[in-house]
C-alpha cells in the first residue's frame, strides 16, 4: 500500500470487515440456494426415484460426519474467544483441531465417494443410467451438492491455516482478531450447510 | 496517459516501475482509470464486431458463414454484456468517484477493489483464451441456453469460466460499494444528503450481491454438465432445459438493472448541474433506484412467456413487468420537471444525458410491449427484441457512459476536451443509433427472426438501411473516443469545478490528490443546492 495508508486507517474498522463478511456469506447462501432450487423441483417431480436412492446413504456415516463438523465449529467458537482473551496458545490449538477435524470429514467424505464410484454409482455411468430418472438426479445432486460443500471446507481450511500462521507470527491476537472472527463466521456459514444437506440426502427418504 | 496523481503524500512512495505503480495500486482512482481505459477497449472491439455482423447481413455468405456468424454475435454479446455493460460505470466511474461523492478517503476495502480488478482482467484473459482453444469461440448466445451449450464442441468452458470469474469480480465490486456507503459517508452527510450517483450504486450493489451468485451456481452446473454428464438439464436423464432458462434470468434479468441503475445516476447527477437546479423529488428519484432494484428481481419469467408456463405464472410475470415501468417512469418524469424552469446549457456531457432520457424512454416503452403476452408471441425472438434491448443497453447504459466520460472527464484526467468535437460526435452517434436500432423495431415487427444467418429478399431494404446506420454511429463513436483521447494530451488544464457543480468531487483539484480531500468535508446540506445564493 503506498498512497491509502491514511484511507486504509479509515477504512479497517474492525465492523467494516464484518459487515463485508456477511454480505459475502449472503452471496454464497444465495449460491448454494440455486442447487437446492433444483433438489425441490426434482424431488417435487421424482419423489418416489428420490426416496428409492436416499436408501442407499449410509445414515451412520453421514450422522458421524455431522458430529465431526459441530466439533469442528465449537473448536473454532473456542479459538475465537481465547485469541479475543489475549491467550494465543490455547486459540492455536483451537485453530489446530478445527483444521484437523476438517480433514477428518473430507476423508470421510472421501471414502464415502470412493465406494459409490467403486460400485459404479457416479453421474453418466451406466449402472446409473439403467435406474430411474429420480434417481439419477438425486446421486447428480448428490456429488455436486456434497462436492461444492467439499470445496467450501477445503477453502475454510486454507483460510483457517493462514489465520494459525498470522496468529503464529503475532499478526492476529487480542487487539486484532477479524480476520480470525471472519475466517469463523465462514466456517460455521460451511458447517449449516452441511445441517441441511444431511437431512436431504441422508435421513429424508 | 501521463502520471495524474501529484505525488504530496507525508509518506515516501516506494520506487515501483510504471506498469508495477498501476497494477499494484489500491488507489480506487488508479483503479476506476484502469478499469475505464479497459471498458473502453471493449467497447470498441464490441462495436467492431457489431459492424462486422452488419456487414454480414447485407450479404449473407460473402464475409462470414453461418458457424462464423453465430460465433462472432456470441462474442459480440459476451465481450458486450460482460466485460462492457456489466461492470460497467460502477467499476469505472462508480470506483473513481463514489468515495469522492461522499467525501471519503476510499473504499471500504482498497485491496479487495485491487483484487476484484484483477479477478477483471483474470476472467478477460480467460474469455479471450476460448478464442484459440480447441473447438474455437462458442456460438451459443450470450445466453449459453442448456442443452445446445452442453452438446456443442465449441470452447463453452472457458468461456463460462471467464464469466464465472467476472462475475466474482463484480460481488467484490458490489460487496465493497455496499460497506463504503454504510460505513464511510463525510460527517454530516446522511443517507437523505447523499448524491443520487451513490444511491443508485448502492441499490446496484445490493443487486450485484443477491442476483450474481445464481448466475454463478448455474455456470457451475453448464461446466459440470459439460465434463460429467450430471444430467440437471438433459430431458434423457429426466432434467430439465427450462430450469436452466429459469436459473439463468433469475440472475440476468436483474443484471439488466446492474447494468441501468448506475447509468440512470450518472443522468440524475448531469441533469442538475446543466439545469442548475435542484433536482425535483430528491427522495422520490432516490427510493425509485432502490424500488426499481428490488421489483427488478421478480419479472425474469418474462423472457420465457414462449418457454412453456402456466398462463397464471405468465400473467403475473407480465404484471409484475408492468411494476417495474413505475419507479423507472418517476425517474424520467423527475428529470424532465427538474428541467423545467431550469436555466439550460447543453454542453457534451448534457447532450448525452439527454439523449439517454430519449432513448431510454423508447427502450422502456417497447419494453411494455414485450412485456404484454400478446404482442410478445408475436415479435418474440425477432428483430423487435434486438431493437428494445439496444435501446435500453446502449441508448441507456451505453449513452450514460458516454455522458459520464465527458462529465467527469476533466475531473479525472485534469484536461479539457474539444467541445465542438464532442458534438460532432454526438449528433453522429444520434443519427447512426436510429437509424440501426429503429429499423430493427421495424424488421421486427415485419417477422424478421434474431440470429438467423440468412433471410428472404424482403428484408433486404430493412437490413441494409441498419447496416448504412451501424457505419454512421461507429463513425460517431470513433471521433467522441478520438476527440478524448486527443485531450488527455493535449487538452488545455481544466479547473476543480468547470461545469458548476454542487457535488463534492468538485471541491477538490482536477485530478483529485492522493487521499481526495485535503480534510474531510463536513457536510451541511443535500446535494445540488442552487439557487439561493447557494452557487459555490
Amino acid at each position: 500500500m503506498t498512497a491509502v495508508a491514511g484511507a486504509g486507517a479509515q477504512a479497517h474498522g474492525e465492523g467494516g470487515a464484518k459487515l463485508g463478511m456477511w454480505l459475502f456469506l449472503l452471496t454464497e447462501l444465495l449460491f448454494f440456494s440455486g442447487a437446492f432450487l433444483l433438489y425441490a423441483v426434482f424431488r417435487a417431480r421424482y419423489a418416489a426415484g428420490f426416496h428409492a436412492a436416499a436408501a442407499d446413504e449410509s445414515t451412520a456415516i453421514g450422522t458421524a460426519n455431522t458430529l465431526v463438523l459441530l466439533t469442528s465449529s465449537l473448536c473454532m467458537a473456542l479459538a475465537i474467544a481465547a485469541l479475543r482473551q489475549g491467550r494465543v496458545r490455547a486459540s492455536l490449538l483451537g485453530q489446530g483441531a478445527t483444521m484437523l477435524l476438517g480433514l477428518v470429514f473430507l476423508a470421510v467424505k472421501a471414502t464415502e465417494w470412493a465406494g459409490k464410484i467403486g460400485r459404479g454409482l457416479y453421474p453418466d455411468s451406466p449402472v446409473l443410467l439403467r435406474r430411474e430418472h429420480g434417481e439419477v438426479l438425486f446421486f447428480g445432486l448428490y456429488y455436486v451438492l456434497t462436492g461444492i460443500h467439499a470445496v467450501h471446507v477445503a477453502i475454510g481450511i486454507g483460510v483457517i491455516a493462514a489465520a494459525f500462521l498470522l496468529t503464529a507470527r503475532g499478526r492476529l491476537g487480542p487487539g486484532r482478531y477479524a480476520l480470525l472472527e471472519n475466517a469463523g463466521l465462514f466456517w460455521h456459514f460451511v458447517d449449516v450447510v452441511w445441517i441441511y444437506l444431511f437431512p436431504l440426502f441422508y435421513l429424508v427418504t | 496517459m501521463t502520471d495524474p496523481l501529484p505525488t504530496a503524500t507525508a509518506q515516501p512512495p516506494r520506487p515501483r516501475g510504471f506498469l508495477a505503480a498501476w497494477l499494484l495500486s489500491t488507489d480506487h482512482k488508479r483503479i476506476g482509470i484502469m478499469y475505464l481505459a479497459a471498458l473502453t477497449l471493449v467497447l470498441a472491439a464490441g462495436a467492431a464486431l457489431g459492424v462486422l455482423m452488419r456487414l454480414s447481413a447485407v450479404a449473407p455468405g460473402a464475409l462470414l458463414n453461418a458457424r462464423h456468424y453465430n460465433q462472432t454475435f456470441t462474442l459480440h454479446g459476451v465481450l458486450m454484456i460482460f466485460l462492457f455493460v456489466i461492470p460497467g460505470i460502477p467499476v469505472s466511474f462508480g470506483n473513481f468517484l463514489l468515495p469522492l461523492l461522499i467525501g471519503a478517503r476510499d473504499v471500504a476495502f482498497p485491496r479487495l477493489n485491487r483484487l476484484s480488478w484483477w479477478l477483471y482482467l483474470t476472467g478477460a484473459a480467460v474469455i479471450l483464451s476460448s478464442l484459440f482453444l480447441k473447438g474455437g469461440p462458442l456460438d451459443t448466445g450470450w445466453t449459453f441456453y442448456a442443452p445446445y451449450s452442453v452438446q456443442t464442441r465449441t470452447q463453452v468452458s472457458f468461456a463460462v469460466v471467464g464469466v464465472f470469474i467476472l462475475g466474482f469480480s463484480s460481488i467484490l465490486t458490489g460487496l465493497n460499494f455496499v460497506t463504503t456507503i454504510h460505513r464511510l459517508r463525510a460527517p454530516g452527510m446522511g443517507w437523505l444528503r447523499m448524491p443520487l450517483f451513490p444511491w443508485t450504486l448502492y441499490a446496484t450493489g445490493w443487486v450485484q450481491l443477491l442476483a450474481t451468485p445464481v448466475l454463478a451456481v448455474t455456470l457451475v452446473f453448464i461446466v459440470l454438465e459439460r465434463f460429467f454428464g450430471v444430467g440437471f438439464f438433459d430431458p434423457a436423464k429426466g432434467g430439465d432445459p427450462i430450469l436452466f432458462e429459469h436459473l439463468f434470468w433469475i440472475y440476468s434479468h436483474p443484471a439488466v438493472y446492474i447494468m441501468v441503475l448506475p447509468a440512470m445516476g450518472v443522468v440524475s447527477e448531469i441533469v442538475p448541474t446543466f439545469a442548475r437546479r435542484t433536482v425535483y423529488g430528491y427522495r422520490a428519484v432516490a427510493f425509485s433506484a432502490v424500488c426499481i432494484a428490488a421489483v427488478g428481481y421478480l419479472v425474469w419469467g418474462h423472457h420465457m412467456f414462449t418457454s412453456g408456463m402456466s398462463d397464471t405464472s405468465r400473467t403475473l410475470f407480465s404484471l409484475l413487468t408492468f411494476l417495474v415501468a413505475v419507479p423507472s417512469g418517476v425517474k424520467i418524469f423527475n428529470w424532465v420537471a427538474t428541467l423545467h424552469g431550469g436555466s439550460i446549457r447543453t454542453d457534451a456531457p448534457m447532450l448525452f444525458a439527454l439523449t439517454f432520457i430519449f432513448l431510454f424512454s423508447i427502450g422502456g416503452l417497447t419494453g411494455l410491449i414485450i412485456g404484454s403476452l400478446a404482442p410478445n408471441l408475436h415479435v418474440h425472438a425477432t428483430y423487435f427484441i434486438v431493437g428494445h434491448f439496444h435501446y435500453v443497453m446502449f441508448g441507456g447504459a451505453g449513452m450514460a457512459f458516454l455522458a459520464a466520460l465527458h462529465y467527469w472527464f476533466p475531473k479525472i484526467t485534469g484536461r479539457l476536451y474539444d467541445e465542438r468535437a464532442a458534438r460532432a460526435g454526438w449528433v453522429l452517434l444520434f443519427v447512426g443509433f436510429n437509424l440501426l436500432y429503429f429499423t430493427m423495431f421495424v424488421l421486427g415487427l415485419q417477422g424478421m427472426p434474431r440470429r438467423y444467418f440468412d433471410y428472404p429478399a424482403r428484408y433486404f431494404p430493412g437490413h441494409m438501411t441498419a447496416t448504412v446506420g451501424s457505419w454512421i454511429l461507429a463513425l460517431g463513436l470513433a471521433v467522441v473516443l478520438g476527440n478524448l483521447l486527443r485531450a488527455l494530451r493535449r487538452g488545455a488544464p481544466a479547473p476543480a469545478d468547470p461545469w458548476g457543480g454542487t457535488t463534492l468531487e468538485w471541491t477538490t483539484s482536477s485530478p483529485p490528490p492522493p487521499e481526495n480531500f485535503e480534510e474531510i468535508p463536513v457536510v451541511t446540506r443535500g446535494p445540488y443546492a442552487y439557487g439561493e445564493g447557494a452557487r459555490r
